[in-house]
């Protein structure tokens, strides 16, 4: 489904990502770990089309997209919640998810689209008409993942969507992640927390200063020597 | 009683002070552009109102449609012709490029139509005044009242409860994370224009009615349309329509609260000392603005 072969991505003309390839099939929960500035967001960012690769392809749907804007990217079905969330905090929960069906013609769609997300995070539903700005920092997350699913993404990239939360919320999250998995969606997910999100994906690659080092299924990786010793401190 | 009377016409004239703003803050609200042009733009508007009546012998207030339309087209030539371009260098280009605008619009309008002073003298509000009780308004300021809360009720509208318009909104608060939601930046640029131009344009038309039309006419409303942004608060729509009242009235109350306490130096002359003034006090008390940036 997503093909990424062989990309370099700059940032104001230092290469952040050297040599990275990655393909995400139909229906697969797929995670890319490694530590802080490895250049798991990069990637993210890069397949959205907010960054575009200096070398190498990324194809989806066996289509060339790597030179297109972040706005025809969504349109095609890949869309990307952000690790800083970026939730619109003078609007209310709801115009927010409304906004994540934005591509959406139908308001039938985005009706049920909603009622979906709400099903996924009854907390959203108890606060849809509350400024987002004053949820707590979960459920903002909840309501980025949840504006992310509104219009009905092929693929759904997940950028730590675990950050800055304590445990039991973490845990939540990447339980929210299991189900989505569970019912059928697409998924890349970026992690710090390499031992869980391993646990939970059908494959992994391990991200080290901007080049794959590994990959394989989420449980060869966690059996692997080189990543317990590089990640798991075992 | 004359206070009263100073309040009310304050207001009037205040609800078309925010028009004047309205367009200017949607600009920055979405871009973090400052249009100096924006007083051009009303200009403009003035002279299409000024020329379509007395060309075509049409009533002012039937040239309003003329006037919004001529606007968005000028506000979109401008976004696609010049400032497209502009957001491709620093923010300092952007600053010189709307500043040129202004000037290319002023001394092109000066070329064409010369620099006198114009007033349109036929129209069915022209020159008649409503009597009540002991007060005293011109038609063509209601109008131009009544029609400025109308088209700004229609802006507000349009940003708070349509799709579009919240796409708008969105793009003011993070414009990253709207692109994330499949919303172009560069339509809703445009559409920022548009709105800018045609809310402006429509001003101009209104103020045509009772106002001289000159090229440089777009200064001294520029001037506080730029008072109203500060002191409501940077993109903050309902921030500019309570700031554009609050001017109004100042100017018209304190020349006459001057003149009741007998201090002369308090004359008309002096009242838009007093609007910065307050737009000073408002801008150290308050440097976000009374309503907060974006709201």
């Amino acid at each position: 489904m997503l093909k990424v072969t062989e990309i370099e991505v700059r940032y104001s003309g230092i290469p952040v990502i050297h040599n990275v390839s990655l393909e995400v099939e139909q229906g697969e929960l797929v995670a890319v770990v490694g530590s802080n500035g490895a250049g798991k967001s990069t990637l993210l960012k890069t397949i959205a089309g907010a960054l575009h690769p200096t070398k190498g392809s990324i194809t989806f749907e066996k289509r060339d997209i790597h030179r297109l804007s972040t706005p025809a990217i969504v349109q095609l079905g890949i869309t990307y919640i952000p690790e800083a969330r970026l939730i619109f905090g003078p609007l209310t929960v709801e115009e927010n998810l409304e906004l994540g069906a934005y591509i959406l013609n139908s308001t039938e769609e985005t009706k049920k689209n909603l009622e979906f997300v709400y099903n996924l995070f009854p907390r959203l539903k108890e606060r849809r008409s509350q400024l987002s700005g004053t949820l707590s920092g979960g459920e903002q997350q909840m309501l980025a993942i949840g504006r992310g699913l509104m219009s009905n993404p092929k693929l759904l990239m997940l950028d730590e969507p675990s950050l800055g939360l304590m445990p039991k919320l973490v845990d939540e999250m990447l339980e929210a992640v299991a189900k989505l998995r569970n019912i059928g969606k697409t998924i890349l997910l970026v992690e710090q927390n390499v031992f869980e999100s391993l646990e939970l994906s059908d494959r992994g690659y391990v991200l080290q200063t901007g080049r794959t080092i590994q990959h394989g299924t989420g449980k060869e990786l966690l059996n692997a020597e080189s990543i317990k010793k590089a990640f798991l401190g075992l | 009683m004359m206070i009263l009377d100073a309040l009310l016409q304050g207001i009037l004239m205040g609800l078309l002070f925010a028009l004047v703003a309205l367009g200017l803050n949607v600009i920055f609200g979405v871009m973090d552009i400052v249009n100096f042009a924006h007083g051009e733009f009303l200009m403009i508007g003035m002279y299409t109102t000024y020329w379509t009546s007395v060309l075509l012998d049409i009533d002012p207030l039937f040239t309003l449609p003329v006037a919004a339309l001529v606007g968005i087209l000028l506000g979109l030539a401008s976004y696609y012709g010049l400032i497209k371009y502009l957001l491709r260098g620093p923010a300092i280009a952007q600053l010189f490029g709307t500043f040129g605008l202004m000037l290319f619009l002023r001394y092109l309008a000066q070329f064409l139509f010369g620099i006198d002073y114009r007033i349109i003298q036929k129209g069915v509000l022209i020159g008649k005044s409503l009597s009540l009780g002991p007060f005293i308004f011109d038609w063509t300021k209601i109008a131009a009242a009544a029609l400025s809360l109308l088209s700004f009720g229609f802006v507000y509208y349009f940003l708070h409860k349509t799709k579009l318009g919240k796409a708008l909104r969105a793009t003011s608060i993070n414009k990253e994370a709207a692109s994330y939601m499949g919303i172009q930046t560069d339509q809703m640029n445009a559409i920022a224009w548009a709105i800018g131009g045609g809310t402006v344009g429509i001003a101009g038309g209104l103020l045509a009615n009772f106002y001289y039309v000159y090229p440089t006419v777009g200064l001294l409303f520029v001037m506080i349309a730029f008072a109203c942004v500060a002191m409501g608060g940077f993109g903050s729509i309902k921030g500019v329509f309570f700031a554009g009242i609050l001017i109004g009235i100042i100017e018209m109350l304190f020349p006459v609260f001057g003149q009741q306490i007998g201090w002369e130096f308090l004359g008309p002359h002096f009242k838009f000392t007093l609007v910065y003034l307050a737009y000073f006090i408002i801008v150290v008390v308050r440097p976000q603005g009374l309503f907060g940036w974006k709201q």
